[in-house]
């Protein structure tokens, strides 16, 4: 990527791609790269790690800069850091950021409503982390998800509160007892077009309960994927092979379901009318479509993907985001087979008793 | 665990009416006090049925063989043979596994050195066996149960032989059992290694695709031209040759087939055509149990025709809409291949991939064997087997010893031998047989025992509950494992309306059961009803084409029921140990062929 991108406040996905990491965080990254893979991604841009950094560098807390503020903090000192890094963050949330950032994002967010032909376009505003690191994620509250947000002066308002949030309690204090230096801290936010999602939720490339790489597991639900994400509902689960498309079905009783607030901004947890609630919430051709998505995320990055989906009112498939599974990568080092001989000396292996091994 | 334990075989309790049904079954196959200290299980894959006193040869020599072959012939490692004992007409059966160490180390040597040789010469071997094994079923063909004249022949004496026609009573009879004995040995010779092949590569795939199904791993390695499938392919043409000579007419669901041939008779050529071509397909091919080969009720279709003309009409019906029956053999070879080429594929290492090559190839080359070897065995020849001995019994009634030909089978084979002994004698003195008097009150006193015994229900288990059973080996000969013993010890916990087998086809579907305990009845099944019954046999598979799921009592996901139904793409559940117990025809009932379950609905 070239030096003017990298220096760039906003960066549409359709510009980025994997290697992008460090600009755009690791879901931005994912989301362009899935467009390269010609996969059908919400729309949408990044705000960029280069603008918040132009921002922490241009507020200030009680005249002084947030970086040295947070580098003098003792993180044995809970009460000092609880009422520090609340400073910062109402800072970074109420002061307005440099002007080249507020227009960037209010431009992109134009272009983007534009783009899809409604001037008032919810959107999702979403944390995107440059770490692979997902316990350093965790903890550093970089999982913010705003859903159906309007207007320009909200998505800046809730860009901010991404910001923020990497000055929680939490995430301040891991920084400090890792010795990870303010300098390197970078966070970009993804904006990106609201689906609305009938069903949504995440699959596997391989068994997250067994590992068996010959299958998908799907996890669905009514609405929005925060329902699967949280714990809040049992979600359907459908388990495909890969090798012959057969289904195994579990459909569960979805009690709860996330919706769009009809008042018009954020999210609402309700019941799921009786009606639906044992009905599969995708159906058979959704899940094969779901299916071949997911092998095609798969091939594209060459290894088993966790991928987060949403189908629209119309039955279209979205993915939200996809990212390497890493549970079982780290298992599979330990197995396994390797050729013998002779073909029948494997069944010598399996028959031969409590051998010492190796013969 | 040792608190918990399987009815002990002591405990358990005489059936009314069945008193002295010891006396059946040889001393041998009795439970000994000791045995209550030892597990036990319940052999119904092979005899689902009470064991009439002749047919307790099916356990007797089977075992001398099998066991001969792993304890003493390929020394496997880890395990001798099986005893088996017989309680109130029930064989259960347990392996004596190799536990010292050292021992299994010394058996190991062995082992390599003798598998190793059958491995490594598989494929002449396997065509030497074909050779045997037909030559056996010539022979047994060829046995003549004598003839006793007033005198014997005029060339008997002229031709200088110098001994009676008598004399051929206890050798020919003694001819049949020898043979059965042989066909035995040849039956294992090359099973327990196929197996071994198999169970390799299956355990291979469950490690690198647990959620792979059984079925799949059969799938990957099913041969196309399989013996078992002759019969039913075999039908297809005949109802094929009824439309093309425009005898589709004759062909009506519950016909008896002894009318419909009559009716063929007088069609004139073309008639006389069909009938031809029956008789040429009839050798071999109709020389096919519709049990599994252990009861000697269990006739062919060549002595029975009931099971192959219950389903002529139907394929008469289907060739004369235009549907064409041939098995798709290019396609589903294709399918075979790209299943295994896709798991392959998904293998991580080039390491892995060379393994499962040479597992699959192994188990493709030991295969043909592992498919065909029933045709001969458990189907050709031992219905061939059952003729003789029934022949044996037609002359106990012309003698007068008997009342009816089936009666011989009411008699362990020592008593057949005994009774020609009799006859043997009174033929040679001129006197009377006393076989009548002494054989016909205990031949109905039998038919009582083995019909009060059939209501009994056998434990799937009896003695003590084994610590680990982790041995592939007895996995593989005896297909137990540890959550099979689960399943047994939890047995009695649901509410009955749900029985549990493996999962043989995959799918779910619901339907009207239809209980089927007798073959004979196999002209009741109607379109789309839901088969339940204690084992389908191969040559059941002609209705397979008109029913919507098949349940049974016994079988695994390597029976020749789960194959076929697969190969028609309908669920199946096998080795549910008590769905014709449970199920009632009439019964709506879902059949869960992902899971291996079967639910009552009402």
């Amino acid at each position: 990527m070239g030096t003017l991108m990298a220096t760039r406040s906003v960066l549409h996905f359709r510009d980025v791609g994997i290697g992008d990491v460090a600009t755009v965080g690791g879901k931005g990254a994912s989301l362009g790269e899935l467009l390269r893979a010609g996969i059908r991604v919400p729309t949408g841009f990044a705000v960029t790690t280069a603008a918040f950094r132009r921002t922490v560098e241009h507020l200030t807390v009680d005249g002084e800069p947030i970086p040295g503020r947070v580098a003098a903090l003792d993180p044995a000192d809970a009460e000092g850091l609880a009422a520090a890094t609340a400073g910062i963050r109402a800072v970074l949330e109420s002061a307005p950021p440099p002007r080249e950032v507020a227009d960037a994002v209010a431009a992109a967010y134009a272009a983007l409503c534009d783009e899809c032909g409604n001037p008032d376009l919810p959107v999702a505003v979403r944390s995107s982390a440059t770490s692979e690191d997902s316990a350093e994620a965790s903890f550093a509250g970089l999982q913010d998800t705003y859903l159906w947000v309007h207007g320009a002066e909200s998505v800046l308002a809730h860009v901010r509160r991404c910001w923020a949030s990497l000055y929680s309690v939490e995430s301040v204090t891991y920084r400090l007892r890792r010795g990870i230096p303010e300098t390197d801290l970078g966070m970009a936010v993804v904006v990106q077009r609201m689906v609305g999602a009938r069903s949504s939720g995440v699959m596997f490339t391989r068994s997250p309960l067994s590992g068996d790489k010959s299958v998908i597991a799907i996890d669905a639900s009514w609405g929005l994927g925060s329902a699967v994400v949280s714990g809040d509902v049992t979600p359907d689960s459908f388990v495909v092979s890969k090798v012959t498309g057969e289904i195994k079905r579990n459909v569960a009783t979805k009690t709860r379901w996330h919706r769009p607030d009809p008042s018009g901004s954020g999210v609402v947890e309700t019941d799921v009318p009786g009606e639906l609630q044992d009905v599969p919430s995708i159906s058979d051709e959704e899940i094969a479509e779901l299916a071949a998505t997911a092998r095609t995320v798969e091939a594209h990055y060459g290894c088993p993907q966790d991928i987060e989906w949403a189908v629209n009112d119309a039955g279209e498939v979205f993915l939200l985001q996809s990212r390497p599974e890493t549970v079982w990568a780290e298992k599979d080092r330990a197995r396994r087979a390797a050729p013998t001989a002779r073909p029948f000396d494997h069944v010598f292996n399996l028959l031969g008793g409590k051998r010492p091994t190796g013969g | 665990m040792p608190e918990r334990s399987f009815p002990l075989p002591s405990q358990i309790e005489a059936v009314p009416g069945a008193e002295g049904w010891e006396a059946m079954y040889p001393y041998f196959s009795r439970f000994q006090p000791e045995d209550d200290q030892r597990f036990w299980f319940y052999n119904s894959m092979h005899f689902p049925e009470v064991v009439p006193a002749f047919d307790g040869i099916t356990s007797e020599i089977p075992y001398t063989a099998i066991g001969a072959n792993t304890a003493r012939l390929f020394s496997f490692p880890t395990t001798m043979g099986i005893e088996y004992r017989i309680i109130n007409g029930r064989v259960y059966i347990t392996a004596n596994p190799v536990l010292d160490e050292a021992e299994q180390g010394e058996r190991f040597v062995a082992f390599q050195e003798r598998a190793g040789h059958y491995y490594a010469n598989w494929d002449r071997i396997y065509g030497e066996w074909q050779e045997r094994i037909e030559a056996l079923i010539a022979d047994i063909e060829a046995v003549e149960v004598p003839e006793l004249g007033d005198l014997d022949p005029l060339e008997v004496v002229t031709g200088g032989r110098g001994f009676a026609s008598n004399h051929y009573l206890r050798e020919r009879f003694h001819r049949c059992i020898d043979l059965y004995s042989k066909m035995w040995h040849h039956h294992t010779e090359l099973l327990m290694l196929g197996y071994g092949a198999y169970v390799v590569f299956f355990e291979f795939c469950k490690q690198a695709f647990p959620e792979m199904g059984d079925q799949m791993v059969a799938r990957m390695v099913a041969g196309m031209d399989v013996t078992m499938y002759r019969p039913d392919d075999e039908l297809k043409k005949l109802a094929g040759l009824a439309v093309e000579l425009d005898l589709g007419d004759l062909f009506v669901e519950g016909a008896d087939p002894a009318k419909v041939l009559a009716a063929l008779g007088e069609r004139g050529d073309a008639g006389a055509r069909w009938l031809a071509a029956l008789e040429a397909a009839k050798d071999p091919w109709f020389n096919v149990s519709v049990g599994d080969g252990f009861y000697h009720h269990h006739l062919s279709w060549a002595d029975d025709l009931t099971v192959p003309f219950a389903a002529l009409p139907r394929y008469v019906e289907q060739i004369a809409a235009g549907e064409d029956l041939t098995r798709p053999t290019e396609r589903l070879a294709g399918e075979r291949d790209r299943i295994a080429g896709e798991y392959r594929a998904l293998l991580d290492t080039e390491e892995e991939k060379a393994a499962f090559d040479q597992m699959l190839g192994l188990c493709r080359q030991v295969f043909p064997y592992i498919e065909s070897h029933k045709f001969y065995c458990e189907h050709w020849f031992t219905t061939r087997f059952f003729q003789k001995i029934r022949a044996f019994g037609s002359l106990l009634v012309e003698r007068g010893v008997l009342l009816a030909a089936d009666d011989v089978f009411h008699l362990r084979h020592l008593e057949v031998e005994d009774a020609l002994v009799d006859v043997s004698l009174a033929w040679a003195s001129g006197g009377t047989e006393l076989g009548a008097r002494h054989w016909q009150p205990i031949v109905a006193e039998r038919k009582r025992i083995v019909e009060a015994l059939s209501g009994w229900s056998p434990p799937p288990a009896l003695g003590a509950v084994p610590e680990a059973l982790n041995d592939p080996a007895v996995k593989m000969l005896w297909g137990i494992t540890q959550e099979t013993i689960e399943t047994w010890l939890g047995g009695d916990d649901d509410d009955g309306s749900t029985v549990r087998g493996y999962a043989a086809s995959p799918g779910v579907v619901e339907g009207i059961a239809r209980v089927l305990l007798n073959v004979n009845d196999i002209g009741q099944i109607r379109e789309g009803e839901v088969l339940v019954c204690p084992v389908t046999a191969p040559s059941w598979g002609p209705v397979f084409g008109k029913i919507a799921a098949a349940v049974s009592d016994i079988g695994g996901t390597m029976s020749h029921a789960a194959i076929v139904a697969r190969e028609y793409g309908m669920p199946a559940v096998v080795g549910t140990g008590m769905a014709t117990a449970r199920i009632r025809t009439g019964d709506r009932v879902r059949v869960d062929g992902d899971r291996g379950v079967v639910t009552v609905l009402g």
